[in-house]
């Protein structure tokens, strides 16, 4: 098995010195001029070492210096001239470089995972969590984690999202992650212990299959960005959006990836719902990622309804749903208990505020 | 007495130690989650505890000493739960604490839990002639009303064709569990996800030419359900001979007790057909590698079964059910072998049909007298109660009252050709 | 005579090390069908001597099943060699199975159910000739009653699960009783055995799941926005697998009620409030024990166990039939106006209900209290214990705990990559057992402890000085623990082939087809 590897040197560079991320190269001299030391590095050496560990016969190709081969010390390394701070470019340009390889792995945060997709990869990835934002689905739980799953990938592999911040309205002070896509990476396979009940988890298809039994005549639905709204549409056997926002009335498609004054003109047009999932790992259904769904489009809608797993849900520990549409009367709007839709036949109301009032 | 003998830990050293290591004042520290307004301000009302184990047994005497049992009476009753031997190396096996008292641990620690399990269903798939059979469920009951939705899923399809006659107490049992989602049907067409057909039936009737049903569930798509008794099947043709897609029942005849209907467990069984392992809603287990050369391995097969995940209208539930009596037919099998199970197959047919010519003789009605029947069989008479009494009078159960006047009476390999004798005399001079 | 040895030990014999050297039973038994062989076998059994029935063609066994032929010591051997590779609560200490409620089982209540009174009575025998057998179903619902509060109690369910099933079908044959077919939510909790949900999802129903809230408990504004003409029951587990009690079920209760839904209460982890709280108190209309958990009886490598089913007066006629009642005749059996049926055949699982009975009886009033009280305080003493591991943690810790806690390696984790489960299979080869958490995993990398009151103070202090030893083991040197077993039966499984259907091999047959000569 190939094996790449990709290090942002940079990244987590932001989150010790308190500048919530590392994008942009300004941040990146800030960060280092607080006295900032690189963690990707380290992590990255971690997870190659827990690789080859389990599975000494796998090749790590890489690229050279801080960028791969210093955290790999015997991996081989193809030519590829960086800048000097690495740049999102050197991350998709390294990606191209390693097309290729069985399986690429490549240590960062969000941001490194949206160059990553940005620079199109053909294998499947994992991510090893060195960044300050992880919430992207590509990610293991440690760098001795990414190893480990890496030593035993077979192939299979499934979707997962890629979202990160909007780090300049982050920095600015409001908080909104965004999908941006998604990559394919390994299907691990845990073997759990103490088979005491089998209650088979809530699953995306079966999500949608809920939903859609849900639907009714007559009604816009205003499906929002995401892998879950987006197993809606395919379940009603339409080609909706990933990251767009799109509407179905009666089993039809009529407005794909709209821009907020068609989405406007169309719940315009007749009783109108959301249908939303969770955006990354904050909680955020209404933010940055859907501004599309604004203000004066919400108080169109009659409801709103969430889709994401009972997991998701228990990763947010209790914390309520966010809404940060930017127009605090129309988060208030659409606080309170909203129905969330967890499985075939399953869903919980759930806690959703105003991200405003959450700071 | 201070300490309990179950309770180490009542002692009031081991108490105050204990507290004075958490920290804590006193026992009551722990319920202050318990609102005052719900906490029971009285000793519970019980009766006073026997704490002497002689006392204890005296008193359990006591009250066990008020049944007669079927070693003290004469018994012919079934429906259900039945009284075949029971080898004492049966007992030995399921009595070894390590079995009795162990749960779910994992296949390491419990490793033998599994392959004695895994055992169990590789000899039912012998006896079955089937490649895939569940860790026991429930009860027959369970494993008929599970095995019908497993064939609805499969289908697609929400209705179930009963082609035979089915103990009452089963029927309410299956319109409960199969409610809302599959009705019952009487027409065989397209719409139909399964023809289910018991042989032996309620009245220990085998089936005649069980292949033509195969034949026209199949013509429609729809999959054939079979419900047996293992035990029956050293001499009757396996139902996958004749085309079952699915099989069910109880396992209580292969080596458990009667118990007052505390020994029974269910079976399911089919080919290992992707699909249709995909809707078993319990567990399988199965044979996996370990590090070490040479060395069997288990775990659950196909556990993140999707279909079922998916599907889940038809979702069930996987709790505690009856794995020791899994475990305890897998040592009956493996006693009995081939030429046991032909052997109690064939003393079960000619004794029954011993007892259906002796009753006959004796002037009583033998209900489908023409039959092949396996262990049971129905007499019709005017007053069902009045010869029941009577027999028992003689210290015989004469048999499971079905209804005013009907009987169902059972024979095993358990009974003589005396005992059947004795029932028959009985029955003459109850009916003259 | 043999040559002089040199002394290679000397007296004293030394201190137990810190913890046990234990090393599971490794047998290494071959598959029974492995040791068979033609011509032997392990029973006799007694011929009729009468003419041999004729069996027609279409329904007479043809091929011999290929049943293993060993001859009885050789059936004694294998599966008393396959028992000691097993760990019981007689072997270990039992507290790592948490919401299970492992308990020592009584080996004079083994007695009662052997015997013949018992194991040899057929449930449709003339009722004159089971007047003890009534009996002591009659007196374990009087005990039960009084325990719950509740009006009366059905003893018929085989289990916890078919318990809760039990209480949904009466449920929806209450509401259907009076004409409100139309509630079709059961509202239940995250922290609630997951059997809630699965049972009434079988039963037709919608489930709303309620999530905890920031402090652990479930929401109980979500429980407002979710309960309405729609709402048939919640049921709900409290102590929820947290074993944090919810103070607030008194209005979860009345909320529902205030809809029309009936409270149906699990008490699967009833063991901490024996004498304590009852269900009635709180308002429940429905309650059901695991008579299996608190009550005693054996787990059985899962089974047979046994469920108790408690109701208020309002859903007494829609009980499972028959139920015993005491008559100035004896004791008889009657068929309740309503009732929902039959749950399993017959009256239940006997011989756990004559266990569960023996149980109570030689405890009373102030032993069950004694139960209660000692499950909490060797609860509290454990967590006490565990929370000085380095890398283990409790969530919501400033929340009293009943009789278990859920508990969370997630700080281990992060800095170790070992996983909870991982550590439970190197937990074992000190020979214990150890759970994770139903799932999904609220909790991260969690396990889940329960010492009932049958463990002593120095079987805790053992299991948490296991627990610290691989904790530390995981720092030390995750690729060793993550290799885990050493000391069992056998060696680390490789589960790869049980997902692949060219592969599985659920039974040696399809075995031997997919991987050997047949």
């Amino acid at each position: 098995m190939i094996v790449g590897l990709i290090v942002n040197p940079i990244a987590g560079l932001g989150g010790p010195a308190g500048l919530k991320g590392s994008d942009g190269s300004e941040i990146q001299q800030r960060a280092i001029a607080r006295g900032s030391v690189a963690l990707a590095g380290r992590r990255a050496a971690i997870a190659v070492r827990a690789l080859t560990k389990h599975r000494p016969d796998t090749i790590v190709r890489t690229v050279a210096g801080a960028m791969g081969a210093d955290a790999a010390p015997h991996a081989e390394v193809i030519s590829l001239a960086a800048q000097q701070p690495t740049t999102s470019a050197d991350t998709r340009a390294a990606v191209k470089a390693l097309r290729g390889v069985d399986l690429l792995m490549f240590a960062g945060g969000d941001g490194t995972a949206r160059d990553v997709l940005d620079g199109g990869p053909i294998s499947p990835v994992l991510g090893i969590p060195a960044g300050v934002k992880v919430y992207s689905g590509c990610f293991a739980i440690s760098a001795a984690a990414a190893g480990l799953a890496a030593s035993r990938f077979t192939g299979d592999a499934e979707e997962a999202e890629v979202v990160d911040l909007d780090e300049d309205a982050y920095r600015a002070g409001s908080v909104g992650p965004r999908l941006y896509g998604t990559v394919r990476v390994p299907s691990v396979r845990v073997r759990l212990s103490g088979r005491k009940a089998s209650t088979p988890p809530g699953t995306v298809e079966g999500i949608a299959r809920e939903c859609v039994t849900r639907l009714r005549e007559g009604v816009r639905y205003v499906l929002g960005p995401g892998t879950t709204t987006q197993a809606v549409g395919k379940a009603l056997g339409l080609e909706t959006s990933l990251l767009g926002v799109d509407v179905v009335l009666d089993g039809k498609l009529i407005g794909r990836d709209v821009a907020e004054a068609e989405l406007y003109e169309l719940v315009q047009g007749g009783p109108a719902e959301a249908v939303l999932s969770i955006i990354g790992g904050q909680g955020f259904v209404l933010g940055r990622g859907n501004q599309q769904l604004s203000p004066r489009v919400l108080s169109g809608l009659r409801g709103m309804t969430v889709l994401g797993t009972q997991q998701k849900l228990a990763g947010l520990g209790g914390r309520p749903l966010l809404a940060d549409t930017g127009d605090p009367e129309a988060d208030r709007r659409v606080c309170g208990h909203v129905r969330v839709i967890t499985g075939y036949r399953e869903s919980t109301l759930y806690r959703l505020i105003s991200a405003s009032e959450d700071a | 007495m201070n300490a309990h003998p179950y309770i180490p830990n009542t002692g009031p050293a081991t108490r105050t130690a204990m507290l004075a290591a958490i920290g804590a004042a006193s026992i009551e520290d722990f319920y202050a989650g318990i609102p005052a307004g719900l906490r029971l301000q009285r000793p519970l009302n019980l009766p006073a505890p026997i704490r002497d184990e002689q006392g204890l047994i005296r008193h359990m005497k006591g009250l066990l000493n008020q049944n007669t049992d079927t070693t003290e009476a004469l018994s012919f009753l079934g429906a259900g739960c039945y009284p075949h031997h029971v080898p004492a190396v049966c007992d030995e096996i399921n009595g070894r604490s390590e079995f009795l008292t162990a749960y779910a641990g994992e296949p390491y620690e419990d490793h033998g839990r599994f392959q004695a399990l895994f055992e169990y269903v590789s000899m039912m798939g012998e006896l079955l002639d089937m490649d895939v059979v569940n860790v026991p469920v429930y009860d027959g009951y369970q494993a008929t009303g599970t095995a019908l939705r497993m064939a609805c899923r499969y289908t697609g399809r929400d209705k179930v064709l009963l082609s035979c006659q089915i103990l009452p107490d089963k029927l309410s049992k299956l319109r409960d569990y199969l409610t809302p989602d599959i009705e019952f049907t009487t027409v065989l067409d397209d719409s139909v996800a399964a023809i289910y057909l018991e042989t032996p039936d309620m009245y220990g009737v085998v089936a005649r030419n069980p292949r033509l049903l195969a034949e026209a569930a199949h013509a429609h798509g729809a999959l054939f359900v079979v419900g047996t008794d293992p035990i029956s099947l050293g001499v009757l043709a396996p139902p996958a001979s004749y085309g079952a897609d699915i099989v069910c029942g109880d396992i209580q005849s292969l080596g458990m007790h009667q118990s007052f209907g505390g020994g029974q467990a269910g079976f399911i069984a089919t080919h290992d057909e992707e699909r249709l392992v995909a809707e078993f809603p319990s567990r399988l287990f199965g044979i996996a590698p370990t590090a070490v050369a040479g060395e069997y391995g288990f775990g659950d097969v196909y556990y993140d079964r999707t279909s079922f995940a998916l599907r889940e209208e038809g979702k069930e539930w996987v709790g505690t059910a009856a794995a020791l009596w899994g475990i305890t037919a897998g040592v009956y099998l493996a006693l009995m072998g081939p030429e046991g199970m032909r052997e109690v197959g064939e003393t079960v047919l000619s004794l029954t049909r011993y007892a259906m010519t002796s009753l006959t003789d004796a002037g009583a009605t033998v209900l489908h007298p023409n039959e092949i029947h396996f262990r049971e069989f129905a007499i019709a008479v005017s007053d069902a109660d009045a010869l029941l009494t009577s027999l028992r009078a003689e210290n015989i159960f004469g048999g499971v009252r079905l209804s005013g006047n009907e009987v169902l009476i059972c024979v095993t390999e358990r009974h003589t050709r005396d005992d059947i004798d004795r029932l028959a005399s009985a029955v003459k001079g109850a009916l003259a | 005579m043999s040559a002089q040895t040199e002394p290679f030990a000397t007296m004293p014999v030394a201190p137990k090390p810190a913890l046990r050297r234990f090393h599971q039973a490794r047998w290494d038994e071959p598959i029974i069908f492995e040791l068979s062989q033609p011509g032997r076998r392990g029973i006799g059994v007694p011929e009729s001597g009468l003419p041999e029935v004729e069996l027609p063609e279409d329904i007479r066994r043809v091929n011999r099943p290929a049943l293993p032929e060993l001859s009885q010591l050789h059936v004694v051997r294998h599966y008393t060699r396959l028992s000691q590779e097993n760990l019981g609560v007689d072997l270990n200490v039992d507290v790592g199975q948490g919401t299970c409620t492992m308990k020592y089982s009584p080996k004079v209540n083994d007695i009662f159910v052997r015997d013949a009174k018992i194991a040899e009575l057929h449930p449709a025998q003339p009722l004159d000739s089971v007047q003890g057998a009534l009996e002591i179903y009659w007196r374990l619902e009087q005990i039960l009653k009084e325990i719950s509060g509740m009006s009366r109690v059905s003893l018929q369910p085989g289990a916890g699960s078919a318990a809760i099933y039990a209480n949904i079908a009466m449920i929806r044959a209450y509401h259907a009783a009076n004409g409100e077919s139309h509630r079709d939510q059961v509202i239940t909790t995250m922290f609630s055995h997951p059997s809630n949900a699965a049972c009434a999802k079988v039963a037709g129903y919608d489930i709303i799941t309620l999530m905890p809230d920031a402090d652990g408990f479930p929401d109980i504004e979500a429980l407002k926005a979710a309960i309405g003409p729609r709402t048939a029951a919640l049921l709900i587990t409290n102590p929820e697998d947290t074993g944090i009690y919810n103070p607030q079920i008194k209005e979860f209760v009345d909320l529902v009620h205030g809809v029309g839904g009936l409270a149906c209460y699990d008490q699967a982890n009833a063991n901490g409030i024996l004498g304590i709280t009852r269900a009635a108190d709180a308002g429940f209309d429905l309650c059901h024990f695991n008579l299996h958990k608190t009550f005693s009886t054996p787990h059985a490598c899962g089974g047979p166990a046994a469920g108790a089913c408690g109701v208020a007066e309002k859903l007494v006629p829609f009980l499972p039939g028959p139920v015993v009642d005491k008559t100035d005749n004896g004791f008889v059996l009657a068929t309740p106006a309503h009732s929902i049926g039959k749950i399993r055949p017959y009256l239940g699982v006997t011989p756990n209900v004559v266990r569960a009975y023996a149980w109570v009886m030689a405890l009373g009033a102030e032993g069950l209290r004694d139960v209660a009280e000692i499950a909490v305080l060797n609860n509290n003493y454990l967590m006490h214990k565990i929370l000085r591991i380095p890398g283990a943690s409790v969530p919501w810790a400033d929340k009293p705990r009943v009789e278990q806690v859920r508990y969370s390696w997630q700080e281990l984790s992060e800095q170790t990559g070992v996983h909870s489960e991982e550590i439970g299979v190197r937990a074992a080869d000190f020979g214990v057992h150890y759970w994770t958490s139903h799932h999904p995993y609220v909790v991260a990398e969690p396990f889940t402890l329960e010492p009932t009151e049958s463990y002593s103070k120095e079987d805790l202090d053992e299991y948490a000085a296991i627990l610290a030893h691989v904790a530390d083991e995981a720092r030390r040197d995750p690729a060793f623990v993550k290799g885990a077993p050493y000391n069992q039966s056998i060696h680390k499984i490789d589960p790869t082939s049980l997902d692949d259907p060219q592969q599985w091999s659920p039974t040696w047959r399809a075995y031997q087809r997919k991987h050997g000569a047949r």
